[in-house]
């Protein structure tokens, strides 16, 4: 434990730990990012504020983004339909920029539950959800997800029965998946608003389940 | 059957298809753990330009990617359970046809 043998010294006068600078040199990577950007900058393809506006545009994408349409999918059948036809076009349908996102949603029902993982790197259906949970792009994450979904599942506490199929899907190419949870008992005549309400980020990868109506 | 680009594709869904198991060096979107695995042919999606070489900076050729779908039973000897599955986007130059 962080407490067990810690060092008043470390603390800042309101009790939290000092956090260290970035004192560190910049690894190969950032190096060429830095300038990558900053010779698009000086050649005019872009501009610091544009670049800036970029990340912004990135964090403000939220696990919200994905529930609206969740939500939608479990009150409009016809919505439902494409948005399993074609999860891009459904999500643009709705408003949402997801830019050049190529999105398949996959369905949770009675008898299937699926489960997404990128098992090469850390894909992710970003321009939908937001930046993925720091677990996502773990080693322990991504390599169980497809050796042991059942046990990870339980360690997310969900303890699927023998005659549920784990369907497992790793996104090792172009395309970027979104589950389409099934919609919770007890929700009958809740608004769509409500209903979003209760799907979380989990739901949506297959690590979870929607809350329940409180 | 044509695909929406006009390319011919060689799999229909439900084809059983093995990933070639060659271990080529570079960006490869292939992952090892489905390479001389069986599996059939989930869907087709579309043409991509091949990661291969999209990867080096080279014109890369279009290849059609396809969403393959393996028992675990296949994959993993000691499988959870041997009818779930996992499915994985494989490029069509990788799949040989059963």
């Amino acid at each position: 434990m962080p407490h067990d043998h810690h060092d008043h010294d470390h603390l800042s006068p309101s009790g939290h730990p000092f956090r260290e600078d970035n004192d560190t040199p910049l690894s190969y990577w950032q190096c060429m990012e830095i300038a990558v950007r900053e010779l698009m900058i000086e050649k005019g393809e872009v501009t610091a504020a544009e670049v800036a506006d970029q990340i912004g545009a990135m964090d403000s994408r939220s696990p919200a983004n994905g529930a609206a349409v969740v939500a939608r999918a479990w009150t409009d059948p016809a919505f439902k339909a494409r948005l399993l036809e074609d999860a891009s076009a459904a999500s643009k349908e709705m408003g949402f920029d997801i830019g050049p996102l190529n999105l398949i949603a996959v369905e949770n029902t009675a008898d299937t539950h699926n489960l997404i993982v990128c098992t090469l790197c850390s894909c992710y259906p970003r321009n939908l959800l937001g930046l993925p949970p720091d677990w996502y792009k773990t080693r322990e994450y991504r390599s169980r997800a497809v050796r042991e979904p059942r046990a990870v599942l339980r360690e997310f506490g969900v303890d699927l029965p023998d005659d549920v199929t784990v369907r497992v899907h790793d996104s090792t190419a172009d395309m970027r998946y979104v589950v389409l949870p099934a919609r919770p008992d007890g929700t009958d005549g809740m608004e769509e608003a409500a209903l979003a309400e209760l799907v979380t980020r989990d739901s949506m990868i297959g690590t979870g389940l929607p809350k329940s109506p409180a | 059957m044509a695909t929406p680009m006009g390319q011919r594709r060689m799999f229909e869904p439900g084809t059983q298809v093995t990933v070639k198991r060659r271990y080529p060096p570079g960006h490869v979107r292939t992952p090892h753990y489905l390479r001389g695995k069986r599996g059939v042919i989930e869907r087709a999606i579309r043409p991509f330009k091949n990661p291969e070489q999209l990867a080096y900076g080279v014109v890369a050729e279009e290849k059609l990617l396809y969403r393959v779908r393996f028992e675990m039973g296949e994959v993993w000897p000691d499988a959870e359970r041997p009818t779930d599955t996992v499915d994985a986007e494989i490029y069509e130059h990788w799949l040989v046809k059963v």
